[in-house]
Formats: C-alpha cells, sequence, structure tokens
C-alpha cells in the first residue's frame, strides 16, 4: 500500500502537525517504504497466532477505589501559559 | 408513504466510584475547578494510568444485569482526537475488546407488550473536561476536575422504531443503574447522558437509512423531542426528494430543533490503537462469580415480586419499583402497616405528590415510612377517616411529628359516636326542612346533601359510614 501526498497533508492535519510543503514527497516515500514493510509481515501466515494486545506478557493490575490526591492546582497551574479564577485559559475554541 | 424510524442509543454513565478511573483524584462533584485534576489527568510527562478495580467491578456488575458477555480479557486503547478539555490529545477507551458485549433489556411499551432491547457493547472510558466558552473574551477556561472520571459507554442495537421506545429503554436503563448502585443516574449534572443516532426508512424496508447523531442530549423529554423533530425533519428532506446527509447534530431545547454540528473534522477518525500504558484488562471467573454475588433484586425481579407478594396491580408495582429507594420505602410502609394495597395508594399518591410538589427525593423526605405506616394503621382501625389522613400527612411532612400526636392534638379523631352524629343530624335536619321535605317526597339523591352538611357540621370528624347509615334512618322517620 503506498501513499500519496494527500494522505500525508491528512495525517499531519489529523496529528495537528505542520509540515514544509516540499517534504511531503518525502513524507510519503518514506511512509511507503513502512507500509511495505508491514505488507512483507502481513505474508506470513498468523491464522494459529493470538494477537498481541502488549508486548509484555503481563496481566492489568488494579488499585483500590480511594482518593489519594490532594489539590495541587497553584503548583500545576504555576506552568500554564494563562489561567484565570482556577481555570486554564486557551484560545477560543468556538466561533 | 408511511416511514419508520430506527433508533440506537449510546449512553454514558458516570460510573459512581470515590476516585478516577486510572488515578487518585477524587470524582466528587462541584468542587472549585482544577482542585481535583492530579498529574495523570492533567497528562504530564512520565505518568502512568493505573485502573481502578471498583469501576471494572462496576462494569461488570452492569453486564451482568443485562444478561450480557463478560469479556475476561479485554483492552484499552486510545481514541485520538484534539479539545482542549482533552489534555493528552487522546481519550482512553476500548475499542475491539470490550469488557461487556452481547446483552439485552425487556422494555415495556405502551400496549402493554414487552420489547426486548439488544445492547451491542458497554465499555470503560475515561470523561473528559469541561469547557467553558462564556466568561472570558477570546479565550475559553478549562476545567479539568472531570476529566479522568470513569464512563461506561452504553451501546444499544439499532431496535428501537420510535421517541417512545427511545425513552422507555433509556429510563429502563436509568433505573436499572441506579439500583445497581453504579450511577447516581443525575441528569442536571451529566452523571447519565445520552447520544442518539437515528434514520428513516421506508416500512418494509430491511436496509438501513442514512443516519445521522444527535449529541449530548440529557433529558428524558429532551431526547424524545430532539427524535421527534429529527425524524420529522428527514422525512420531510425525503419526501421532497433530498438525500440525509450522515452528520453530528446538535438539538437546541430552547427552540426544539436540531442543528448541523458543521465542524471542521467531520471525518470521524480516531486512530484507534491500543494504549500501550495499559496491560490487557484480564478477568478471572471467581471475580465475575463474586459480582454475581452481589447484585441486588432487580427491577423486573422487584415488580413480579410485588404482584405475587402483595397482590398489587402490573401498574402499581411499576410505578412502586421505578426506583429502588422508592420500592424500599414502600415496603417499609407496607410492613408498618400490614395493609400492601392502602400503603401502595398512599406511596403512589399523596406521598409522591409532596415529593414532587417540593422538589425533593425519597432519602430526603419528612415522613419516615413507619411513621406513615402508623398513620395508614389510623385509617384502616377506624381512628381517622382516608381524609382526615390527608390533613395529619400534611402536617407530618411540615414536621409535626407523630399521628397519634398530632390527631390527639389537633382533636381529629373520628365521631363513631353514635349519639353525638345522631345529634348533629337532627340540628342538620333542623336547619334544612325543605330539603327534608324534599327527600321524603322521593328526592332521595339529596342525601349526599345532607352526607355533606353533617360532614362539615362535624368538621369531617364523623365516621362517614356511620354517618351514612343513620342519616337513611332518621330522614326516613318521625
Amino acid at each position: 500500500m503506498a501513499l500519496g501526498p494527500s494522505d500525508v497533508e491528512k495525517i499531519a492535519h489529523l496529528a495537528r502537525l505542520a509540515i514544509d510543503p516540499t517534504d511531503v514527497e518525502t513524507y510519503a516515500r518514506n511512509l511507503s517504504d513502512i507500509l511495505a514493510f508491514v505488507d512483507q509481515l502481513e505474508s506470513v501466515d498468523t491464522r494459529d497466532v493470538t494477537p498481541m494486545a502488549h508486548p509484555l506478557d503481563m496481566t492489568q493490575r488494579l488499585r483500590e477505589d480511594v482518593v489519594t490526591e490532594t489539590d495541587r492546582r497553584e503548583h500545576f497551574q504555576a506552568i500554564a501559559p494563562a489561567v484565570d479564577k482556577g481555570l486554564y485559559l486557551v484560545p477560543r475554541v468556538i466561533e | 408513504m408511511e416511514w419508520e424510524a430506527v433508533i440506537g442509543l449510546e449512553i454514558h454513565a458516570q460510573l459512581a466510584t470515590k476516585s478516577k478511573i486510572f488515578s487518585g483524584a477524587s470524582t466528587a462533584y462541584g468542587a472549585p475547578p482544577n482542585t481535583q485534576a492530579c498529574a495523570v489527568d492533567l497528562g504530564l510527562p512520565g505518568v502512568l494510568p493505573v485502573l481502578n478495580r471498583e469501576a471494572v467491578r462496576m462494569a461488570v456488575k452492569f453486564g451482568l444485569a443485562t444478561n450480557a458477555k463478560i469479556n475476561l480479557r479485554s483492552v484499552f486503547a486510545r481514541k485520538n482526537y484534539f479539545y482542549p478539555d482533552l489534555p493528552k490529545g487522546y481519550q482512553i477507551s476500548q475499542y475491539e475488546l470490550p469488557i461487556v458485549y452481547d446483552g439485552w433489556l425487556d422494555i415495556d411499551l405502551e400496549d402493554g407488550r414487552t420489547k426486548r432491547i439488544g445492547i451491542t457493547r458497554a465499555h470503560l472510558e475515561e470523561d473528559a473536561g469541561k469547557s467553558l466558552h462564556e466568561d472570558f473574551e477570546d479565550m475559553t477556561g478549562i476545567d479539568l476536575n472531570r476529566a479522568g472520571t470513569p464512563l461506561l459507554e452504553i451501546v444499544s442495537e439499532p431496535d428501537l422504531r420510535s421517541p417512545q421506545e427511545a425513552v422507555a429503554y433509556m429510563k429502563k436503563l436509568h433505573a436499572l443503574v441506579r439500583y445497581l448502585g453504579i450511577c447516581d443516574g443525575n441528569m442536571q449534572e451529566g452523571s447519565f447522558r445520552c447520544d442518539a443516532n437515528v434514520s428513516v426508512r421506508r416500512k418494509g424496508e430491511h436496509r438501513f437509512g442514512t443516519r445521522t447523531e444527535i449529541k449530548n442530549v440529557n433529558s428524558f423529554r429532551f431526547v424524545e423531542r430532539a427524535l421527534r423533530y429529527e425524524i420529522e425533519r428527514q422525512i420531510e428532506v425525503l419526501e421532497s426528494g433530498g438525500a440525509v446527509v450522515q452528520e453530528t447534530r446538535l438539538y437546541d431545547a430552547a427552540r426544539d430543533e436540531t442543528r448541523s454540528m458543521r465542524t471542521k473534522e467531520e471525518a470521524n477518525d480516531y486512530r484507534y490503537f491500543p494504549d500501550p500504558d495499559l496491560l490487557p484488562l484480564v478477568l478471572d471467573e471467581a471475580f465475575v462469580e463474586e459480582v454475581r454475588r452481589s447484585l441486588p433484586e432487580l427491577p423486573d425481579a422487584k415488580r413480579r415480586r410485588f404482584m405475587d407478594e402483595y397482590g398489587l396491580p402490573a401498574y402499581d408495582a411499576g410505578v412502586l419499583t421505578a426506583s429502588r429507594e422508592l420500592a424500599d420505602y414502600y415496603e417499609a410502609v407496607a410492613a408498618a402497616c400490614g395493609e400492601p394495597k392502602l400503603a401502595a395508594n398512599w406511596v403512589m399518591g399523596e406521598f409522591s405528590a409532596y415529593l414532587n410538589r417540593d422538589g425533593l427525593e425519597v432519602p430526603g423526605a419528612p415522613v419516615p415510612p413507619e411513621a406513615l405506616g402508623r398513620l395508614l394503621t389510623r385509617i384502616q382501625d377506624g381512628t381517622i377517616s382516608g381524609k382526615i389522613a390527608k390533613e395529619v400527612f400534611e402536617a407530618m411532612w411540615d414536621g409535626e411529628g407523630d399521628p397519634d400526636a398530632i390527631i390527639e392534638r389537633r382533636g381529629l379523631k373520628q365521631i363513631t359516636d353514635t349519639a353525638a352524629i345522631e345529634a348533629m343530624i337532627r340540628e342538620v335536619m333542623a336547619a334544612n326542612p325543605k330539603q327534608v321535605e324534599q327527600y321524603r317526597a322521593g328526592k332521595e339523591k339529596l342525601l349526599g346533601f345532607f352526607v355533606g352538611q353533617v360532614m362539615k357540621a362535624s368538621k369531617g370528624k364523623a365516621n362517614p359510614a356511620e354517618v351514612n347509615r343513620l342519616l337513611k334512618r332518621l330522614l326516613q322517620e318521625d
């Protein structure tokens, strides 16, 4: 499966990546090469192999339902670009 | 041409855990902004999510209560999208292997039949924060207290065929999650919200039409109205030769209409992939069995029991088991007075009316069930009439205390003394000679008039049966 320039632009947009238009061709070629590796893997017969959801052969540990965190708002908001009345401020998101 | 609507609902139920799904921050509602958003909820670098056991237990509980299958191995995935109230840039959810799948719920239709609605799946996920657009010029305020709150997303099959069915299903689910104690069901606070997928097709057609999704409707009434509007809209589009566009729409309650959301990223490309921060969730049968043993009596079973054990009609049993609190209250009243039908009438009547009037929930009612039971005992043993009991109940509701004390203090004890009632009747007859004449001349309808007058003279305290009996006798005499 090969990716064209429009695929690259769409992926970049979804990931909110600003890319230089002159690099699009290169990215398309590199990403297509990666997909070619995947195609190669897909040629292996995996009918009897259980899909791997995680590389570690372990299962999820669970925590008890206990509140352990205290209010550290001031601490966290010290590194935020803009805060007001306890809220984080971002550029307006609806028109 | 006849049209048929096809509706499926996605319900987000906030799980009633104390802490968040992947962090130890509190989930309590109403805290000052961002005071319950810890490093994990903020998605700061280097943090790792650790799954809350109670959230898992609640999801399994839901699955068992809806006859669903439990995936003993389920996987968490990242759902990627960008919005400021989603700090990580992805929501941790479940995609390919949800914890619960393939269940069902029976709903009651208006004509008395029941209909089985399939539940495709229910999966665990985290909630996002809240965006506040109103208070700042050119800025949006973000409160991340809600970020990381555990949600169970419950997806129905497209089995619903009308707005009424959709609401019946939603109400049933709402009652169920509250019975199970896994969600407080508070719709104002957003603990129970609904997205509705709806399409229309010609009756008899098997394929689905193009659907639209109505987002975030948080009341039963609005779901019904939004669906009704949207179904009408789609039919109009199709009948005028147009095509329904697959899109997300918002319901505007003020205008009672749905509107296209026209977001820039309409293409829902969430690029799900398994979350490398979380290992697969593996449950064993023993865990599932333990949860099964903890299940309370469910609404349908309780309703059947109320019909069998208390001899209540289906309607009463349905009303009384609508919530676990009301059902428990009813059972306590019935036990205290030993009269299940009388108890049902009062709990569904006066008690519910007062709750409604004052906007209270059952646990906040000022009259405990034992006290209402004692009041009903006083009707039973003839101390007071049903009418006087309403007055006593109002006094109890207003905090005047025990029914016996109120009856005593206000002198409301029913007059059953024949001599006293006779005296009152004679007075009434003496004051209304013309009516006595007419009655005796055959106008027997006037009996009601006399009963009313005597009851009035006794301030409602005369035993009505006794008044009737004596009146008939005395009017015939002389």
